[in-house]
């Protein structure tokens, strides 16, 4: 595409998706609008937005064109954006310097990479996304997919389940909330923990990698510890596989949970790897007659043992649901945010906003997405170079400053040894030196720093504004100093130039007024302000 | 009145500004805390002018100057808007500063209390110290005030050799110092007291000049810390306890001052009460230094603001400066009352720093009406954000940069910081993408769950309003 000389407006393609009872779509109406701002032009195929809800017309009415089949669209388009890997009919409509912008999953799908490289095509996997870089995660489709399922997960759950999620209690008497137990605590995970807390549940889960007990916390739910020391953050946020004895702890702690839980979410994955198998036959056994049991990684072959993927199955009385496709069961929501985050892609390939894409291989982010370039396949990607390495550096300058910064924390022996010294000797010099009338003012001076010291300390920090206006209202004490100049009692005396002492004391007395009476008005008027 | 009960009543007036600022530790007691420093007030006053020290000629004058002053200071507490209270507080400290410099002045030239030996030296060495720090405070605070109200540029003037410059100037004054304390006769002595008066003038300029906009905060409260060591050295000069333990309390809250927002902007207190503002720290960032944020900023519409904070269970908003330039508070107000109406939990996050004075955003809502319980310190806050599901930042920058945290090469490093980005989303409100007052980068803007909503503040925020209750 770099290789035509006047760039002319690409053209996005967005087909029907063909995969059995896909519902999503990869564009919705509002995205096409602003792909149009872009610059490019927009085809969707008729009955693309059905199983969405989004008709022919809305995406007429959004600019774009609509056509009939599939392969005049493939046919036509430059940038084809899709949601499902490509089937082998789809493959086959790929021509020549397209660019495919899809799930793909490389490491699973190889045969599918090699005849996507022998079509001399540029695809973009979007689940190959570096996704520890922050400014890639607007283009996350992974991360809002699972959030989808997450939800979904739950509400599968609720309609398989016998009960309320919350406790109630009614006239007909007390109603216990459910419990939910989740397994794994990633996206979907966390969105599943927040749903079913959000309908009252009490919700436990669980995770390898400890550091997400916070999140887990934060989302109403408890966090239930493995009793085992081992870390299992795999690198990049993702799990990895756990040693023999943490799984038996592991396998115990879960044995526990089912005994107890109303309802289980599972969520865990391992990249690359079949879904590791947490709850047993034994488990299922042992819930309550009509528990429910979600299982988020039925694709990879479930986290359950009697799972069947792609069904909802009762066995020992406990519903298991193994639905494979549950972002698409919320089909409008994640075609919403999966356009989304393909919109945000495209503004990323295309800076110009001139309707050409660009596949710059030196952005980290680009590069990381691309698995097939112009027909060669660039998958893996190297890992990224910079975004891990330095951080560490770097939090270790700021600590080592926080804590050498010495104004927060109490002064340390030596410094207050100095300050002691430096306070004793100018003390001696004035023991030695002033006169007794002076020394009564000084401690008084003294005594009254302190008290000032700790009052203030004392003012709350909202009323710091208050604090200096009246504290500038009381320095116009100042005024007394005006007052006993004005006229005293032994004027005249000594040759004392009463005349010129007088305008200089009535201008300083005029001057501390307005301070006194302003300053103490204006506090007035602003604590009369704070209020409850 | 004796001399006796005229020092029992400034003991009552000394305990009762005592009083006043303890009954600042709370809103509810604040009100009785200046009730408290009013009839102090009245009350040294009243002892002064019925005392052995004022006669009854005198009291002719003195109604005068009150009435005067009096009515100048009422008129100007009742019209000044409260975004302008820095401004005000400043132009108070230059009064007090200036009395003190006539006060001192009015002390040298009367010669009707004789003194001898050292009691002559110590009180003469008070005039010159004490006629110093009013000067300082004079011009460094009329300075304040012309930067406040945008007489004067924001931007730090920086002359070459600065520091050198107010050594030379502090050796001289020590000379001049020297031949004050010789001079046998007022009118010899009056040439280096003049002398050394221009020059503290000039140091108190010089000194606010090289200070920039985003420390005011600062300036404006040590400012505050030496009109109240002037008091307490004409205090010193008139051997007066009462002054000096008012100047004492205010020096002292001024500089408690001073040494918070020096915390909340991580700087070494020393060098900022000494006025130079260090050689690194205070000097303006240079730009480009930090890493350059990556990403991009993502620009939002007020009727998705509105929806946001509809949707949201928990707001918190963090008003900076900017609220107060585009007379903002009250919009913030009604939006916050609409939202609380909904069953939306609204709070507000101060940084110490945040406006111009200490306190100032406080101010700044309690006049909008917002209640004082809803409006948080950043210590008690700053850990709930996690929790708010928005987080909406008016005309604030440099308060709520990451990079102070996370970032050990950026000039704002330790810092501490209102960390907004760890809320769902954040919605930053400004005029362009400009940098702060540190003019560094804020990465907050790129962040993925940040919204940049373009325009005035006021603008936008009716915008906001309207959406909301349609």
């Amino acid at each position: 595409m770099q290789t035509s000389p006047v760039p002319q407006p690409q053209r996005i393609g967005v087909p029907r998706e063909t995969f059995p009872g896909e519902k999503r779509v990869a564009t919705v109406p509002d995205v096409v609008e602003k792909l149009i701002k872009l610059g490019f032009t927009v085809t969707v195929e008729s009955g693309a937005g059905d199983g969405a809800n989004f008709s022919d017309d809305a995406y007429r009415a959004a600019g774009a064109e609509i056509v009939g089949d599939a392969a005049a669209l493939w046919a036509a388009s430059d940038i084809v954006f899709k949601v499902r890997p490509p089937s082998s009919d789809e493959v086959a409509l790929v021509r020549e310097g397209t660019t495919l912008i899809d799930f793909i999953w490389p490491a699973q799908n190889p045969e599918l990479m090699q005849q996507l490289a022998a079509r001399k095509a540029t695809v973009l996997a979007i689940d190959c996304l570096p996704r520890t870089l922050s400014r890639a995660q607007k283009m996350d489709a992974l991360t809002s997919t699972a959030g989808v399922s997450g939800y979904r997960a739950v509400i599968e759950a609720a309609n398989a389940f016998g009960r309320f999620f919350n406790g109630q209690i009614t006239a007909a008497g007390k109603v216990p909330p459910a419990k939910v137990f989740i397994a794994g605590a990633g996206v979907a995970g966390l969105a599943a923990i927040g749903t079913a807390a959000n309908l009252g549940a009490i919700v436990r889960a669980n995770d390898t990698r400890a550091e997400v007990a916070d999140q887990v916390k934060s989302l109403g739910g408890e966090f239930v510890k493995v009793d085992y020391e081992e870390e299992g953050s795999g690198g990049g946020g993702y799990a990895k596989v756990m040693s023999e004895g943490f799984q038996a702890a592991q396998r115990k702690m879960y044995a526990e949970q089912a005994k107890d839980a109303d309802i289980i979410i599972t969520t865990a994955l391992i990249p690359g790897k079949p879904a590791p198998k947490l709850i047993t036959a034994e488990m299922v056994q042992s819930m309550k007659p009509g528990s429910v049991i979600v299982d988020m990684a039925a694709e990879q072959g479930g986290n359950c043992e009697l799972t069947v993927p792609g069904q909802a199955v009762v066995r020992h009385g406990v519903t298991i649901v193994g639905y494979t496709d549950l972002a698409s069961r919320l089909a409008k929501q994640s075609s919403t945010l999966y356009a989304t985050n393909l919109l945000r892609l495209t503004e990323e390939l295309c800076k110009a906003k001139d309707g050409v894409a660009v596949v710059n291989m030196e952005d980290d982010a680009i590069r990381g997405l691309t698995v097939v370039k112009e027909g060669s396949i660039t998958w893996p990607a190297p890992p990224l170079k910079q975004a891990l390495a330095p951080v560490p550096k770097a939090a270790a300058p700021v600590a080592e400053k926080k804590s050498s910064h010495g104004t927060g924390a109490p002064m340390s022996a030596k410094t207050l040894t100095i300050v002691f010294a430096v306070l004793a000797v100018l003390f001696w010099a004035i023991g030695a030196y002033a006169p007794v009338a002076f020394l009564g003012h000084f401690t008084v001076f003294v005594l009254a720093c302190f008290i000032g010291y700790m009052v203030v300390w004392n003012v709350t920090p909202a009323l710091h504004t208050p604090l200096m206006s009246v504290t500038n209202a009381i320095s116009s004490i100042i005024a007394i100093g005006a007052l006993v100049q004005i006229a005293p009692p032994d004027a005249g005396i000594n040759g004392r130039p009463d005349g010129l002492i007088l305008w200089l004391a009535f201008a300083a007395l005029v001057l501390t007024a307005i301070n006194m009476f302003g300053g103490f008005a204006v506090t007035r008027r602003m604590l009369a302000m704070f209020r409850k | 009145m004796s001399q006796s009960l005229a020092t029992v009543a400034y003991l009552g007036a000394a305990i009762l500004f005592i009083l006043s600022l303890g009954g600042l530790s709370n809103p509810e007691t604040s009100r009785r805390g200046n009730l408290f420093g009013m009839v102090g007030m009245a009350l040294a006053v009243l002892a002064t002018v019925f005392g052995p020290r004022v006669s009854p000629a005198g009291v002719a004058w003195i109604v005068g100057a009150l009435v005067i002053g009096g009515g100048i200071g009422l008129y100007a507490a009742k019209v000044v808007k409260m975004t302008q209270m820095p401004e005000l507080v400043a132009l108070m400290h230059s009064l007090v500063g200036l009395a003190a410099c006539l006060v001192g002045f009015a002390s040298y030239v009367d010669t009707s209390i004789p003194l001898q030996g050292a009691e002559k030296i110590i009180h003469e060495v008070e005039i010159y110290v004490g006629i110093l720090i009013g000067a300082v405070t004079f011009s460094g605070s009329l300075i304040a005030f012309g930067k406040l109200n945008g007489k004067i540029g924001g931007k730090p003037l920086l002359l070459p050799g600065r520091h050198w410059l107010n050594l030379a100037a502090l050796l001289i004054v020590i000379w001049f110092g020297r031949e004050f304390l010789r001079a046998e006769t007022v009118e010899q002595g009056m040439v280096p007291l003049m002398v050394m008066t221009v020059i503290a003038l000039l140091f108190g300029i010089h000194m606010v000049m090289a200070i920039g906009g985003a420390d005011m905060p600062v300036v404006v409260s040590m400012l505050n810390s030496y009109s109240g060591w002037a008091a307490a050295a004409t205090g010193f000069m008139l051997s007066n306890d009462l002054l000096i333990v008012t100047g004492a309390l205010v020096g002292s809250s001024g500089a408690i001052l001073s040494y918070i927002m020096c915390n909340a902007m991580n700087r070494n207190f020393i060098s900022v009460i000494a006025g130079g503002f260090g050689s690194g720290a205070g000097t303006p960032a240079k730009k480009g230094e930090a890493a350059e944020p990556q990403g991009e900023a993502v620009p939002v519409s007020s009727a998705e603001t509105a929806e946001l904070l509809r949707d949201a269970k928990s707001v918190i908003i963090v008003p900076g400066y900017g609220m107060a330039v585009a007379q903002a508070q009250h919009t913030v107000y009604e939006i916050t009352k609409t939202l609380r109406e909904k069953g939306v939990d609204v709070r507000f996050a101060i940084h110490p720093v945040a406006g111009r004075m200490p306190g100032h955003m406080n101010v700044l809502l309690a006049e909008a009406k917002v209640p004082y319980d809803i409006v948080m310190e950043m210590d008690e806050i700053n850990e709930d954000f996690p929790d708010a599901d928005v987080a909406m930042v008016i005309g604030a920058n440099d308060i709520v940069n990451p990079s102070a945290l996370d970032d050990p090469s950026s000039p704002i490093a330790g810092m501490p910081v209102l960390e907004v980005w760890k809320a769902k989303t954040s919605i930053v409100m400004k005029r362009s993408m400009a940098s702060g007052y540190a003019g560094v980068d804020n990465p907050l803007f790129y962040k993925e769950n940040n919204r940049m909503l373009f325009g005035d503040a006021k603008k936008m925020l009716d915008e906001v309003l309207t959406a909301l209750k349609s």
